[in-house]
């Protein structure tokens, strides 16, 4: 349980040694490079942005070129293939398959260019589509579209708003252009939107009639084809059935490159490599034959980087870190203590000058968790279920890994609160010797049945509280402690200790305390007096303490009375442990209701199958929601009532330059 | 015998629909609030399905503690095992009582849990890594549901009849 011990180490080579030092840093991934040196005439920074772009751009294609195959071919996938982690790759493979990266390259862009052609094809056939909807209203005329005249007469093709009959159409010239007579017109359809028709007249008039039949909101159509409609659907048709041979031939060009997925992995995983190293290069000072990187290294490890470099002429400098300076964080925890990590890391990493509490978050966290979902059945799955997933799946992502390593512990502390309490998916052995076998065998509670005495393990529930803050309040003292703060650790954790106990001891022998357990606890008067006393003292030492910095009395006596206040916080705080009793009921209370419901079609085989049923369903999900808030009441018990009194976060993440791969992890001969 | 005397059974019955009832309807509203979130979320980035689908399921435990407070009366009263105990219209009354603390804050801190959940279903949608504490803002609202619970489920179970 520790926050590891950060050094700075600079590095001075030589330049021609530059790709394989700092190839070999990124392997080892054990170095958070920083900004180094103010800045020296003698040095120059390089300027890698544009390869950094282009390293970028080429891993983004890879990527893209990924994705496309996903969606075109998309990979048989097993259920659990989130878990399977980084595929391994030899160092050797990398090297090999980064020799073909030109060819690589082009087989990524010329995917990219195949979906690009499916995308274009597809919009050419929806126009294509569209014009064949256009021309479905003029489908019955027998004339090509375009024919604008014959020798005498002006032919006018188009459409007009609403169902328009030749009637209306003779109606409105008559009416208007009186002095037009030859005109013949035919409606080609009439719809209830619009009607196609065309208008003979002689040529003269054609400029008259038109503008007359525009007054009446007639248009001519957007799109005209030197053919007849039916020839032109034919064409078209034809064209759309072209494009779509060619859009299945691009498709299944992309699905025969569907093999070059392993490749392509490796190739985005490679130029990823790459563009991280060129950024890091980037920031690195230069003369003209050296160059120097510099930056935090845990303490411990700092010897296996030198040893990694030993080969090559470098001048390796390891200093302490300046007093003011923030370091970044790193945990190291043993097995147990660092699957709670995660948990803690969500919250924030310890600051400077915090201990990393991880430890104990973890241990109370595992046995908080048990308590809340308290049922030896669902402790059972949980811990085989993550265990097998952990078996199975070794190489699984570091968080992932962590998580179920926390979820393997705190099934088998519910196991544990479930036998201590007696639920093994609810009352089952009861119900199902009663409906089945027709007596009522029990599994009997270790130690009680919450149901049966909920009393009893509510007093326990806020006990386990008063420790579990007790604790928290303590850590804090220690960092005064540690820190050589006594006068803080005197006022600030000492008074309060003495008030917080001497308050409990006050309560315990209390007629309220006396109705809640039903039973009488008797101190001897020697306790109750100095119950009262440390209460006193207490109270009276943070009244006049608490606000010690300040040189106005007044001031400083009204600060302590708002600390004193502080005494209701820890009233609701212990409360609010009152949940572990709440979620522990909830799991056992809506077991039982499972179970009678199970039970209610009697004896018998269908009633045997039923219960199955209606047992595997109810129990799953009655299993998953009591997991989901066991889960977020644990963390909320850790985060707000724990860490409240003592824990900050706010540290930075250790950041290493290392290989950040996304789909492989180079298996490096070091 | 009047009619009135033999109430006894039916305001503890109608204590239990109660605590299910208005329980059971906070839930549902704070479900519903959160799902609407939910698939805007998912309409945007379907991945973050399962993150999102956690979130909307928290405003659904007051049901669940709705349900568990009329269970226990129900077999208090022996309306489960079929054979009814005779209840008093005080004791009656008293089960009644004994069930509005869940019934009540069930349905309110089930609609503000809701409401929370969508709001923290946005921070899921921006920051997807922060999704630890984004479960904890509609776990504060819950506090006060168990509260409820803890003392509808004392009183219930602390009725002996």
């Amino acid at each position: 349980m520790a926050v590891l011990q950060m050094q700075r180490v600079s590095i001075c080579a030589m330049k021609k040694n530059r790709k394989a030092v700092l190839e070999r840093v990124q392997a080892l991934g054990l170095m958070e490079v920083g900004d180094i040196l103010e800045d020296d005439a003698g040095f120059a920074h390089m300027d890698t942005a544009n390869a950094r772009i282009s390293f970028e751009k080429a891993a983004a294609q890879a990527d893209r070129a990924l994705e496309l195959l996903d969606s075109y071919a998309p990979e048989k996938k097993s259920l659990f293939a989130s878990l399977e982690g980084k595929t391994l790759v030899d160092a050797e493979v990398m090297r090999e398959a980064a020799s073909r990266k030109e060819a690589l390259q082009r087989t990524a862009t010329k995917i990219q260019a195949l979906d690009k052609q499916i995308a274009e094809k597809k919009a050419e056939i929806v126009k294509l589509e569209n014009s064949i909807e256009s021309l479905v209203p003029w489908m019955s005329l027998d004339i090509p579209m375009n024919l604008a005249k014959t020798k005498t007469t002006a032919v006018i093709l188009g459409t007009m708003p609403g169902a328009v009959a030749a009637e209306d159409v003779y109606r409105m010239l008559a009416e208007a252009a009186p002095d037009v007579d030859k005109v013949d017109v035919s409606v080609v359809s009439a719809g209830k939107d619009q009607s196609c028709m065309v208008v003979c007249c002689m040529g003269r008039d054609a400029e008259g009639v038109e503008n007359v039949l525009r007054a009446h909101g007639f248009a001519r159509p957007s799109q005209v084809w030197p053919k007849t409609p039916a020839e032109v659907k034919e064409d078209l048709s034809a064209e759309i059935a072209k494009h779509t041979d060619e859009m299945e031939a691009a498709r299944s060009e992309i699905v025969s490159l569907a093999d070059n997925r392993g490749d392509l992995r490796i190739l985005a995983d490679y130029y990823r490599v790459r563009a991280d190293k060129y950024q890091v290069l980037g920031t690195l000072p230069q003369s003209e034959r050296t160059f120097f990187i510099s930056g935090y290294v845990p303490t411990r490890q700092v010897g296996r980087l030198e040893k990694a470099l030993k080969d090559y002429d470098c001048v390796i400098d390891v200093e302490e870190l300046k007093e003011d300076e923030e370091a970044p964080v790193l945990l190291q925890n043993n097995k147990f203590a660092s699957s709670g990590e995660g948990i803690l890391e969500s919250f924030g990493l310890p600051h400077k000058g915090e201990i990393d509490p991880t430890m104990l978050m973890t241990v109370f966290y595992v046995f908080l968790f048990g308590m809340m979902l308290s049922d030896a059945a669902y402790g059972a799955i949980m811990a085989v279920a993550c265990g097998w997933a952990l078996l199975k799946f070794p190489r699984m992502g570091e968080g992932m890994k962590k998580s179920l390593q926390l979820f393997f512990w705190c099934g088998l502390s519910t196991l544990v609160w479930g036998v201590l309490f007696g639920g093994y998916f609810g009352d089952v052995v009861n119900v199902v010797s009663r409906t089945f076998f027709g007596h009522e065998v029990g599994a009997p509670a270790l130690w009680f049945a919450p149901l049966d005495d909920p009393m009893r393990l509510l007093v326990y529930s806020l006990a386990i509280g008063v420790v579990h803050l007790f604790v928290g309040f303590g850590i804090k003292g220690y960092l005064s402690l540690r820190d050589k703060k006594y006068m803080d650790f005197l006022c600030d954790t000492v008074l309060w200790y003495l008030l917080l106990v001497g308050l409990l001891l006050m309560l315990i022998p209390s007629s309220i305390f006396a109705s809640i357990i039903q039973m009488t606890i008797v101190f001897p008067p020697v306790l109750n007096f100095l119950a009262k006393a440390m209460a006193i003292v207490g109270a009276v030492g943070i009244l006049l303490m608490s606000g010690r910095a300040n040189k106005n009395f007044a001031l400083r006596i009204a600060l302590g009375a708002y600390d004193l206040y502080n005494i209701s916080g820890w009233l609701s705080d212990v409360l609010s442990y009152s949940r572990l009793l709440a979620l522990g009921l909830a799991t056992g209370v809506i077991a039982q209701v499972i179970n009678q419901m199970a039970s209610m079609f009697g004896g018998g085989v269908v009633g045997a199958i039923l219960f199955a049923v209606i047992f595997v369903i109810g129990h799953a999900l009655n299993m998953a929601i009591n997991m989901l808030g066991a889960y977020v009441h644990t963390n909320r018990l850790q985060y707000v009532e724990f860490f409240g009194k003592f824990y900050e976060g706010g540290g930075r993440a250790f950041a290493p330059f290392k290989e950040n791969t996304k789909y492989t992890s180079i298996k490096e001969e070091l | 015998m009047s009619l009135f005397e033999q109430m006894g059974i039916v305001y503890a019955l109608l204590g239990a629909a109660i605590a299910v009832l208005l329980a059971g309807a906070g839930s549902a509203l704070g479900v519903g609030i959160a799902g609407q979130a939910a698939a805007g979320v998912v309409s945007e980035d379907p991945s973050k399905f399962a993150k999102v689908l956690v979130l909307q399921l928290l405003p659904g435990t007051q049901g669940l503690y709705g349900l568990l407070v009329g269970f226990i009366a129900l077999s208090n009263i022996g309306i489960l095992s079929g054979k009814p105990v005779d209840v008093s219209v005080q004791n009656g009354l008293l089960i009644l009582a004994a069930c509005l603390p869940i019934g009540i804050v069930g349905l309110i801190s089930g609609r503000a849990q809701g409401k929370t959940a969508a709001a923290c279903i946005g921070i899921v949608a921006k920051k997807p890594d922060q999704f630890v504490k984004a479960m904890l803002f509609p776990a504060m609202v819950e506090t006060y549901a168990i509260l409820a619970l803890l003392i509808s489920f004392l009183a219930v179970s602390g009725i002996k009849l």
